[in-house]
């Protein structure tokens, strides 16, 4: 199947199948596309300006500092990894509640007494390798049953949300696993060229997924499948096994997050990723990607994530309640939300 | 378009993931099978110990969601075995109060000798409490209090408060002399009560020497949340002397963002009291320098209080002739010097 679905944009239903960058002529240089994507996402970058300059002027130096940054960086990029994921199952029309169980699971899994006595015999890419195959695993699983059983993505992942936390908890009989396994830690959670591992980490899966989604066919084909799966089965797309590809992709990501999770914590637990469902819907939806399907932005789920995770630095640097950050995160969202509608429409009349 | 032909990385992809054999898994036992003080099969003839009529008693708990939670349910059942005259009927750990409240039915209906009740939620659950004392069946309530002091006939209860005083009062023994010492707290979930109380206690024994809490950030009792709050805690204070974190579960992430930041220019003091803390004490060579016991052998207690109860016996240590009605446990801080006598009884994260 290599036929491109460009053709599609007068199909019945009418979405225009537009990635996020596509205008006629397109200027490839890496900084045209960097422009082009700022302003597009200039409701989310003036959030964040705010945000830092209120950081800057509240914290001073302990804000500005490289450090700092180099935290705010860490702390996004296990949740920002599973966003990126996220990003593509809700531009292909679904959505995965099962983020976070999966995320436990994988941490869980690879953390194990077998698999650590496996690793440190071995190398510790057996870890690596089994919170991947677990996540991809859990994500067919969820493939499946939305594509071949017809069961409603909401459904679906909300089933395997309970049942992947649950088996979590039994595998690890509800105990912090810790890691022993040398090389390990210090590669998932060391320095490279001065930037944490865990940024680079981000950094790649950030690239690899707006490449996947700008630039090549799959990404095409997520847009049309997210736009119109009726018009994409027309015109040849295999609907239902780009749908299981979609959620390994996400089940994919969280056994990636769940890797740097276990590194920066040096534990697998059945407690983590809490509630990491709604804080990645949450960065993709403010980053611009429709919660309907058919159009998707990595660079506004980017800057989603960052949003939400330089708010706490920002709080905690003030020493203010979480309760006021609760608040303020509810504020902020409805905020770059109606912000970001304000700009998209001044610039559909422009 | 110049759009690149995925299929074939992606067929490779999952056939790369199809061939990565999956680890078999076992979880990890705790292989612990010490037996909890007190109470013997072979107990001197005339003491409490010895064996009297078969007490049927039902216990309901949250369910076990982090170290501590599960070591209470596991202690009580520990203990209701060693006594041959003790039949324990488990409910499931539940965080759902309707269906803790229809746990409780079932025990009332069975005629059950004797409830102990560690409530989710001590003031949804005082009205079926209620019913089962005027049902006849004695409620020993343990760790989070009923709002009614007649829905129980003994309360065994930690001393939230009493954490924070003992961990301020160490704090305040180690640093005290620095007026200007930076103080900072990693509290556990903020809307729970239990955690004001330790926050107040915290703060009423820093104020007896002079220091305040600096920083002040909350977590959630689990690793991933401890190490979040920690992490931008040390960002927020350059230079700290002194940090509480009220609960050693979650304090394995918070000594993992310790570590990952390169700082170990304070002291730190746990709560809780697992046995990973401990051995952190222990090797002396960790921030962690003591932590303060919350046991989390309540519920064992509070079913030893209950056979007592149904035998109509009485504690012997005590003049009384019945059961007290309200039994406080201490909050004593473990360092270097006296860990050995608590290590045996802690649990694991």
């Amino acid at each position: 199947m290599t036929e491109s679905p460009t053709g599609l944009s007068h199909s019945p239903g009418g979405h225009a199948l537009q990635a996020d960058a596509a205008p006629k002529e397109r200027d490839n240089t890496a900084l045209a596309v960097l422009g082009s994507s700022i302003g597009r996402n200039l409701g989310l970058v003036v959030a964040l300006a705010v945000l830092c300059t209120v950081g800057a002027i509240t914290a001073g130096e302990r804000f500005t500092d490289i450090d700092n940054a180099m935290t705010i960086l860490r702390l996004a990029a296990t949740i920002g990894v599973v966003s990126i994921g996220m990003t593509f199952v809700i531009t292909g029309g679904g959505i995965d509640l099962s983020v976070g169980a999966i995320l436990a699971l994988s941490s869980v899994w690879c953390t194990t007494l077998a698999t650590q006595q496996l690793a440190q015999d071995t190398h510790w890419i057996v870890m690596v390798g089994t919170a991947l195959a677990v996540g991809a695993g859990c994500g067919l699983v969820n493939g499946v049953l939305i594509s071949y059983g017809g069961v409603v993505p909401f459904i679906a992942t909300l089933a395997m949300l309970a049942s992947a936390r649950g088996l979590a908890e039994v595998i690890s009989n509800r105990k912090t696993q810790i890691v022993n396994v040398p090389g390990f830690e210090e590669f998932f959670d060391g320095k490279v060229l001065g930037l944490p591992m865990q940024v680079w980490l981000f950094v790649l899966v950030a690239a690899a997924g707006w490449v996947l989604l700008n630039r090549t066919t799959f990404g095409r084909r997520t847009l049309a499948v997210g736009g119109n799966p009726e018009a994409a089965r027309l015109a040849g797309i295999n609907v239902k096994r780009h749908t299981v590809m979609l959620y390994m992709l996400v089940g994919l990501c969280c056994g990636a997050a769940a890797l740097m999770l276990v590194a920066r914590t040096t534990t697998g637990s059945s407690t983590h990723g809490q509630l990491y469902e709604l804080d990645a819907i949450a960065a993709v939806v403010i980053g611009g990607t429709l919660l309907s399907g058919g159009r998707g932005t990595i660079v506004g789920t980017v800057l989603g994530v960052l949003i939400f995770t330089t708010l706490t630095n920002v709080f905690t640097l003030n020493n203010q309640s979480v309760s006021e950050q609760a608040l303020l995160k509810g504020a902020i969202i409805v905020a770059a939300v109606l912000l970001q509608q304000r700009f998209a429409s001044r610039r559909n009349t422009s | 378009m110049n759009t690149l032909p995925i299929k074939k990385a992606w067929v490779g992809l999952v056939a790369g993931v199809a061939a990565l054999s999956l680890v078999a898994c076992t979880g990890n036992d705790s292989g612990d099978d010490t037996e909890l003080r007190g109470g013997t099969s072979e107990a001197d003839a005339g003491s409490n110990d010895e064996e009297g009529e078969t007490v049927v008693i039902g216990f309901s708990a949250p369910a076990a969601d982090h170290g501590w939670m599960g070591s209470i349910t596991e202690s009580a059942k520990r203990l209701a075995e060693q006594y041959d005259d003790i039949e324990l009927r488990v409910a499931e750990g539940t965080n759902d109060v309707n269906l803790q409240i229809s746990q409780v039915e079932t025990f009332i209906n069975e005629g059950v000798d004797a409830i102990v009740l560690l409530p989710f939620d001590g003031a949804a659950m005082t009205p079926v409490a209620l019913q089962a004392m005027e049902a006849g069946i004695p409620v020993i309530n343990v760790d989070r209090e009923f709002d009614d002091p007649n829905a129980a006939r003994v309360t065994v209860l930690g001393d939230n408060y009493g954490m924070g005083v003992s961990a301020g009062q160490y704090i305040c023994s180690e640093v005290g002399d620095d007026k200007d010492a930076v103080v900072a707290e990693i509290a556990g979930i903020d809307s729970l009560p239990l955690t004001q109380d330790r926050s107040q206690g915290f703060e009423d024994a820093l104020a007896e020497c002079g220091l305040d809490v600096d920083n002040r950030v909350a977590a959630d009792f689990t690793v991933e949340g401890g190490e979040e709050a920690a992490t931008n805690l040390l960002q927020a204070a350059p230079e700290i002397d002194a940090i509480w974190n009220h609960d050693d579960d979650q304090g394995v992430g918070v000594l993992a963002a310790i570590e990952n930041a390169g700082r170990d220019e304070f002291i730190m003091i746990g709560g809780a009291g697992s046995a990973n803390a401990m051995r952190e004490i222990q090797s002396g060579d960790s921030v962690l320098k003591a932590t303060v016991i919350y046991p989390s052998t309540q519920a064992a207690d509070g079913i030893k209080l209950a056979r007592l109860l149904v035998q109509q016996k009485a504690m012997s240590d005590l003049v009384e002739v019945e059961v007290p009605r309200t039994v406080q446990l201490y909050a004593p801080v473990v360092t270097e010097d006296n860990v050995d006598e608590y290590i045996d009884s802690a649990f694991e994260s």
